[in-house]
């Protein structure tokens, strides 16, 4: 993979939103990701086909089909193939499996993979409605008004319960500055503009409150309502030479895991990730390699519950014990395993059907060395990194682990 | 009679106004959420929305249906509860459609006085003129058999004038709601010698439902908030036309001045004359009417607002809530220009602004802005700061600051005095809550 780019993510938070002005439609996102990668790899003529990955175009922007999108990026990749797919937040995760899978079938030598979501057209009341479709419908009747907040405060609330309150608190609040400070050093992320001193403070002090919003999380807990696009280049080596982009400027792809859940059950257990525990051990094993050859991950944090069981998931820290793991600082930037280097989804910003693949964006910098201000040292003994993106509560997931070229 | 079955039927008199339409909204929204109880389900709610203009009513219509989803988006979770039962609403999108509706389907819309004859509770919120308000709560008391209670929204007329003239016995008190009641929390609470003890405790019971603050107020010409904010109108106007003739400068330049003063130095959300406009320069030279008879000394009246209504200049707002011009002429919410009442028109701000802040002088260091000390913690100390180097201060901005803080404290006091209020605390309250000032007018810092 090489060539990542992605748009601002877009919402509040970010200086130049303004809930009340136009803002860029998913056209412009798409095209704009889209040329991003284009210009890197030697443009339109070298793509052989495309992808895009979203959620829920067809409700928060009334559109679908997709894939009739791509030429307007360049007129070049009309009359090649295009696809879209979905799989929730999970979407961006699928269109890297699709992007690698058609490489490994040498459909392809350059697949344009691409994410959007574009979320503010909607307020945040009604967005819930549209993401709650990431769940099972037929359980939206009795969910929370915030459909998927409420989904993961269920999850918060057994491990308060199982493991207390304070500890659990302290790793979220931890959790939650490690995405704030590490956005601030992404100028394309959503909190690159937040300037609070103390994030962990604010996130430590602010208590659930059930009747003004979920019973176990507070705002500060989830990922913002987003608008974005990322894309990414999957190439194979023959892609690679053909776009004259030299091996140490591209990451390689050592092995995945696709997993998925029932979505009609209930979650096995609620204090585990249990899909998210399967990918990404499938994925280490079909890559060869050990946590602890890992040197960096991206995780998918809709919610800082989500970061601490995926944590208890990799087997980084043992069941019951993430948060403290969290809370002494581990996951941050310059802990023994930094995580979600650009913000994550709390912190750069989740637009759900971008996600998966900004992820790869992310991970693509920090092992390539062009992460600009949110560099992370990479070790030689540990060169390889590994994203993880989920779609609805544990049900469709990818991991990928990457090494660098 | 119940809390739910007083409710049960009720009327606004004036629903299409400015007071009306918010009084309406915040009762039809009560209304329904106490039909959407298990135990209310079968009863029936009704709210008569009475006003002389079917264009005024059809307007309304469309501003509840936009305020009851503004509304309903905040209270979601709520409602998913209250709607468990419908199956057949699944979607939060579905859910506050369908309150919307519940919302709309309480309330009545017409222009026949006749549909108050039925009802349990009417709020009276007609034009600001005795006459009118007793000759309609007669009429609707002489046809209604079920011996209903009046809350009038009058904001200065005395409310036993309104019981005994309309002979309404006990059935009435003054409930007034500040602008725009669906945003402001203060309502002053008015009763007479008569008012029944089930009537005031139903309004407490109302207005804590309706989460709003009351303050009780004596029953004098103006009450509390009027009482304060005519008086500090006519400081300013006064001090306006003697700061023109001291400085010799025009009128408009010292309008100007004045309204800076009072806006600025005196970190007010606007200035008095930007407030006389909010609120009218009709409706103000109305209630001083009202309030003039009954305090023969203070000469509660100035000739400068019989002038500007004279030339047509009445301030107020559009149906849509935007600011008419007045004393000020508004750009998108911004002071342009000053009227100036020799030629008649408006002048630019620009072509003495330059002038006017000159001779004012400057802030000091520790210039506040309203917007940022109004949830301040450390208010107190800044504001403190602040005025003690307003005082310490020899440019005529400071000066007129220090002179007008006093003046508003006076007033402040003198409504205790006079028994307007019982307390400083609740004249304090009033311009905090009503008014939406930073500090009481009741304070030490320009003393």
């Amino acid at each position: 993979m090489t060539a990542g780019y992605n748009t601002i993510s877009l919402g509040t938070g970010r200086k130049e939103f303004n809930p009340k002005k136009p803002r860029p439609g998913i056209e412009h996102y798409i095209s704009e990701a889209g040329k991003g990668v284009l210009e890197k790899i030697g443009g339109a003529d070298n793509v052989d086909e495309s992808v895009i990955g979203n959620f829920m175009a067809a409700r928060f922007n009334k559109q679908a089909n997709l894939p009739g999108f791509v030429p307007m990026i360049d007129e070049k990749l009309q009359w090649k193939p295009a696809t879209s797919v979905e799989g929730a937040c999970g979407s961006g995760g699928l269109s890297l499996m699709y992007g690698l899978r058609s490489v490994l079938a040498e459909t392809a030598d350059v697949v344009l993979t691409m994410g959007v979501e574009v979320q503010n057209t909607v307020k945040a009341i009604y967005g819930a409605d549209i993401l709650a479709g990431a769940g099972w419908y037929q359980k939206r009747k009795n969910g929370h008004a915030y459909f998927f907040p409420g989904q993961f405060s269920d999850r918060a609330g057994a491990y308060y319960e199982k493991y207390g309150f304070d500890r659990a608190r302290k790793g979220m609040a931890r959790w939650y500055a490690n995405a704030i400070e590490n956005a601030r050093l992404d100028p394309t992320a959503q909190e690159h503009h937040n300037s609070n001193p103390d994030p962990y403070g604010t996130a430590l002090k602010m208590k659930p409150n059930g009747a003004a919003f979920v019973d176990h999380l507070t705002v500060l807990d989830c990922s913002k309502v987003s608008d974005g696009a990322s894309g990414i280049a999957i190439c194979s080596e023959e892609g690679l030479a053909r776009i004259g982009v030299d091996k140490k400027d591209a990451v390689e792809v050592m092995g995945w895991g696709q997993v998925i859940r029932n979505i009609t059950n209930d979650p096995p257990d609620l204090v585990e990730l249990t899909t998210i525990k399967k990918a990404a051990h499938e994925a280490m094993e079909s890559a060869g390699v050990t946590i602890d050859q890992i040197g960096t991950i991206e995780t998918h944090d809709c919610f800082s519950i989500a970061g601490i069981l995926a944590v208890e998931g990799l087997g980084l820290a043992k069941r019951g014990e993430g948060a403290d793991w969290v809370a002494e600082g581990n996951t941050s930037r310059d802990g023994y395993m930094p995580m979600n280097t650009t913000g994550g989804l709390i912190g750069w910003g989740h637009p759900t059907g971008a996600t998966g693949v900004h992820q790869a964006v992310t991970i693509w910098q920090q092992l390539t060395g062009k992460a600009g201000d949110a560099q992370i040292n990479i070790s030689d003994d540990r060169p390889y990194g590994m994203t993880i993106n989920m779609g609805g509560d544990d049900v469709t997931v990818v991991a990928v682990v990457y090494k660098r070229g | 009679m119940t809390y739910e079955e007083r409710l049960q039927n009720v009327s606004v008199l004036g629903a299409a106004g400015k007071m009306g339409s918010g009084i309406l909204l915040l009762t039809a929204v009560e209304m329904a959420d106490l039909s959407l109880k298990p135990e209310n389900k079968n009863k029936t709610f009704v709210l008569n929305a009475i006003d002389i203009d079917p264009a005024g009513l059809s307007g309304l219509m469309k501003y509840l249906r936009a305020q009851i989803r503004k509304i309903a988006e905040k209270k979601t979770v709520w409602l998913r509860k209250a709607y468990a039962d419908r199956e057949d609403l699944v979607e939060n999108f579905d859910i506050i459609d369908e309150y919307i509706f519940d919302v709309l389907n309480v309330i009545r819309p017409g222009t026949a006085m006749e549909a108050a004859y039925k009802s349990n509770l009417i709020f009276e919120a007609v034009s600001e003129n005795r006459a009118l308000k007793v000759k309609l709560l007669r009429q609707i008391d002489e046809n209604n058999e079920n011996k209903p209670w009046y809350f009038t929204n009058t904001s200065s007329v005395p409310i036993n004038l309104i019981e005994k003239e309309a002979g309404l016995e006990g059935r009435v008190l003054g409930f007034h709601f500040y602008n725009p009641p669906a945003v402001q929390k203060l309502v002053e609470l008015i009763t007479t010698e008569k008012t029944s003890e089930e009537a005031v405790s139903f309004a407490k019971e109302y207005a804590r439902n309706l989460r709003k603050i009351i303050v009780p107020s004596n029953d004098h010409a103006g009450f509390i908030g009027n009482g304060h904010f005519m008086r500090d109108a006519l400081h300013g106007l006064k001090e306006a036309e003697a700061l023109a003739a001291e400085k010799n400068i025009p009128l408009h330049e010292a309008i100007y001045i004045i309204n800076k003063v009072t806006q600025d130095y005196l970190v007010r959300p606007m200035g008095i004359f930007q407030l006389i406009d909010y609120v009218g320069i009709d409706v103000v030279q109305f209630i001083l009417n009202v309030m003039d008879p009954f305090n023969p000394d203070e000469g509660l009246h100035h000739h400068l607002l019989d002038k500007m209504m004279e030339q047509g200049v009445k301030g107020g707002q559009y149906s849509s809530g935007a600011q008419k011009d007045g004393f000020l002429k508004y750009e998108k919410g911004r002071i342009v220009g000053i009227w100036d009442m020799d030629k008649q028109e408006y002048v630019d701000v620009e072509k003495f602004k330059g002038k006017c802040d000159e001779m004012m002088g400057s802030l000091p260091e520790s210039r506040l802005s309203w917007k940022s000390i109004i949830r301040d913690k450390n208010k107190d100390d800044k504001l403190k700061k602040f005025f003690d180097d307003l005082k310490a201060s020899n440019d005529l901005g400071a000066v007129l600051a220090i002179k007008y803080g006093k003046r508003s404290k006076e007033i402040g006091e003198k409504l205790v005095s006079d028994n307007v209020a019982a307390e400083v605390d609740h004249v304090n309250t009033v311009m905090l809550t009503g008014f939406y000032h930073a500090y009481g007018p009741v304070n030490n810092y320009f003393d």
